[in-house]
């Protein structure tokens, strides 16, 4: 693992795009904190943090496009996977070079209040978790990206792939807003939750049993639910897209909030996206 | 070394390999040989572990390439027809993240790694950017990849393809000094390669293992005439009678007449060259020669009958019969062996 987190943290540095992931992260902590700490006379860290995430957007899909597609695309996998590694060494590997990268800003940033604190009185305690928790998120979205970039063999798909989910991810609290809180429209959004869940099997086995009971292990128990008990489905998705809102988990943080709840959800998506590039890239080698 | 039992692979409803088994000795030069599209990248993918197999085992050393993968794989080096470089390194740094990929320590691996840029002859490039060298350079890199950490199996899918004739000799020339105290599997598509490298072939055609012989046993597996095509003016009965008791004409296979001219082509003993005998016989029947054409049978012969389509299903079906024997089911193909005429030799140089 070590040699191809090596390898990676390099190339980051000999391409461009390491360098312009870290400038434009720190371009825009620099404006955000100019706007709202400096001129807006505001010793809370924190909200420039908030104001970040929307950046995410355009430069996590940069930093990550390259991971996995590239390697496909120039023939290199068949050198890692010919080498004695597992499958959770490359894509391990892969996913520390990347955030390592992104620790470099996160630490830089972390001077911040520091500089804040000499023109007022800075609740650092409040700063320091908001800026673990940004950082855990920007975790969970490389992950995320990382397996876009696993599912494609072009860069320009993968970081297209990205920024649509990404966008989804940000947009998701107010996508739950537009949903109807009556039991039978949860019980149908539900059901379109299990129908592309059973499609991403379909894609990822291309068979088609094991899709039909992935299909049926969902629908049958959610089925069951709903008959039995109709009142427990009222407002139900929603809740659970906000709930599931990647992005505005962050929001307890900003309010000074350490919310552990918040900390276990993207360490859990970390390693459930990390799960399925490992799945990914073992099962190219079945195709 | 390596042994491979029942290999197949299957792309959706395409039998890319079909059931090829064969086991590899230490210390010999194996020569993969087959038409383009044969399956033999597909097989050399399985066996360095870059696929996976739809049936079938693979055992490198006594470790199952599936069951044990990395035990298995530090046994071998691999050099994918792509050589898989990152063309944003230079040398010197690729071989020594392979190096560390293979987990080889710092001291050892700086080691090393001047050994094989040394054996590659790459010391004057080793600082240059991968992509800015030129194919042979980068066929070269690739090599190295595979040589590092000293593995006992080195397997190279057609090293020598896109490069220039005096980089083919230098290629093969390396090949050859691997081969004096490794075992090392080559693939190609031309078989005067494997000729000059290896010391046993085995060909495929199709995904099925159609031979796998040594070099030396292939030679005496040519069918044992030539062929002599030869227009006379003359009537059959004469030209009979005239050449049957040369010595070396083995039999007249066919005969016929155009005009006043005879067209006959003569099966005549490879060890004996008859032509001048033929020569002077029909000069004192006074009975001119007007054209004669020497045909001899090659190994060329035997690879393109042996990759015919026909002769791939012929042997696929006695291998069904007896898939425990399947080795002896192909000396009767070559004793079937017969002839090709020369411009399908020339073609199939060609495409090559």
């Amino acid at each position: 693992m070590i040699a191809v987190y090596k390898k990676e943290l390099k190339s980051y540095f000999i391409n461009m795009s390491g360098y312009i992931f870290i400038a434009a992260l720190l371009l825009f902590a620099g404006i955000f904190v100019t706007a709202l700490n400096l001129r807006g006379r505001s010793a809370a860290f924190e909200y420039a943090l908030s104001n970040m995430t929307l950046v995410f957007l355009f430069i996590m899909p940069i930093l990550t496009m390259r991971s996995l597609a590239e390697e496909r695309h120039s023939r290199t996998d068949q050198l890692l996977y010919s080498l004695p590694l597992r499958v959770s060494d490359i894509v391990l590997g892969k996913f520390f070079a990347m955030l390592t990268v992104f620790l470099i800003p996160v630490a830089i940033m972390a001077v911040y209040p520091i500089i804040l604190s000499a023109f007022g009185t800075v609740n650092f305690a409040a700063a320091y978790g908001a800026l673990l928790a940004f950082f855990l998120l920007g975790a969970a979205l490389i992950a995320i990206c990382m397996f876009m970039s696993a599912l494609t063999e072009s860069q320009i798909i993968a970081a297209v792939l990205s920024f649509g989910v990404l966008l989804l991810c940000y947009l998701m609290n107010g996508i739950a807003l537009l949903i109807p809180t009556t039991a039978i429209a949860s019980f149908v959004g539900l059901l379109v939750c299990a129908m592309l869940f059973a499609l991403i099997v379909w894609f990822l086995t291309r068979n088609s049993v094991v899709t039909l009971i992935a299909a049926a292990l969902c629908v049958l128990p959610l089925s069951g639910f709903y008959y039995f008990n109709r009142p427990a489905f009222e407002g139900l998705f929603p809740d659970l897209l906000s709930t599931l809102s990647v992005f505005d988990r962050l929001n307890n943080f900003i309010l000074g909030i350490f919310d552990v709840g918040a900390i276990v959800y993207y360490l859990s998506l970390t390693v459930f996206f990390l799960f399925l590039s490992m799945q990914s890239v073992e099962k190219r080698r079945w195709s | 070394m390596i042994e491979v039992k029942n290999l197949t692979k299957k792309y959706g409803d395409h039998l890319a390999v079909k059931g090829v088994s064969f086991t590899v000795e230490e210390g010999h030069i194996y020569g993969f040989l087959g038409p383009n599209g044969a399956g033999k990248s597909t097989t050399m993918n399985i066996i360095t572990g870059c696929l996976a197999a739809t049936e079938g085992t693979v055992t490198i050393d006594g470790h199952d390439i599936y069951e044990e993968p990395l035990a298995a794989k530090r046994c071998i080096g691999y050099l994918p027809e792509q050589p898989p470089l990152y063309f944003d390194m230079t040398p010197y740094e690729y071989l020594m993240f392979v190096a560390e990929a293979k987990g080889i320590y710092y001291e050892k691996a700086l080691l090393l790694v001047r050994g094989v840029i040394e054996a590659t002859r790459l010391t004057d490039y080793q600082n240059r950017l991968i992509r800015n060298l030129s194919k042979g350079y980068k066929q070269r890199v690739g090599i190295a990849q595979a040589m590092l950490g000293d593995p006992r199996v080195i397997i190279l899918d057609e090293p020598t393809v896109g490069l220039d004739p005096k980089q083919i000799l230098e290629i093969r020339d390396l090949i050859r000094e691997l081969g004096q105290d490794k075992t090392v599997i080559l693939s190609s598509h031309i078989l005067q390669e494997v000729q000059a490298v290896c010391d046993h072939v085995m060909i495929i055609s199709n995904g099925v293992l159609v031979a796998s012989e040594s070099i030396d046993n292939l030679d005496s597996l040519i069918s044992p005439t030539n062929k002599l095509h030869m227009s006379i003016r003359c009537d059959a009965e004469t030209a009979e009678q005239a050449l049957l008791p040369i010595d070396g004409v083995e039999r007249i296979s066919m005969m016929q007449t155009a005009g006043d001219v005879l067209e006959l082509t003569l099966e005549t003993n490879r060890e004996a060259d008859p032509r001048d005998d033929i020569f002077f016989a029909m000069a004192e029947l006074r009975r001119p020669i007007i054209a004669m054409r020497y045909e001899e049978s090659t190994l060329e012969d035997i690879f393109l009958r042996l990759t015919e389509d026909d002769a791939v299903e012929a042997v696929a079906e006695e291998s069904a019969e007896a898939p425990e024997d399947g080795g002896e089911a192909y000396t009767s193909m070559f004793s079937t062996a017969g002839y090709r005429v020369e411009e399908d030799v020339e073609e199939k140089e060609d495409e090559a």
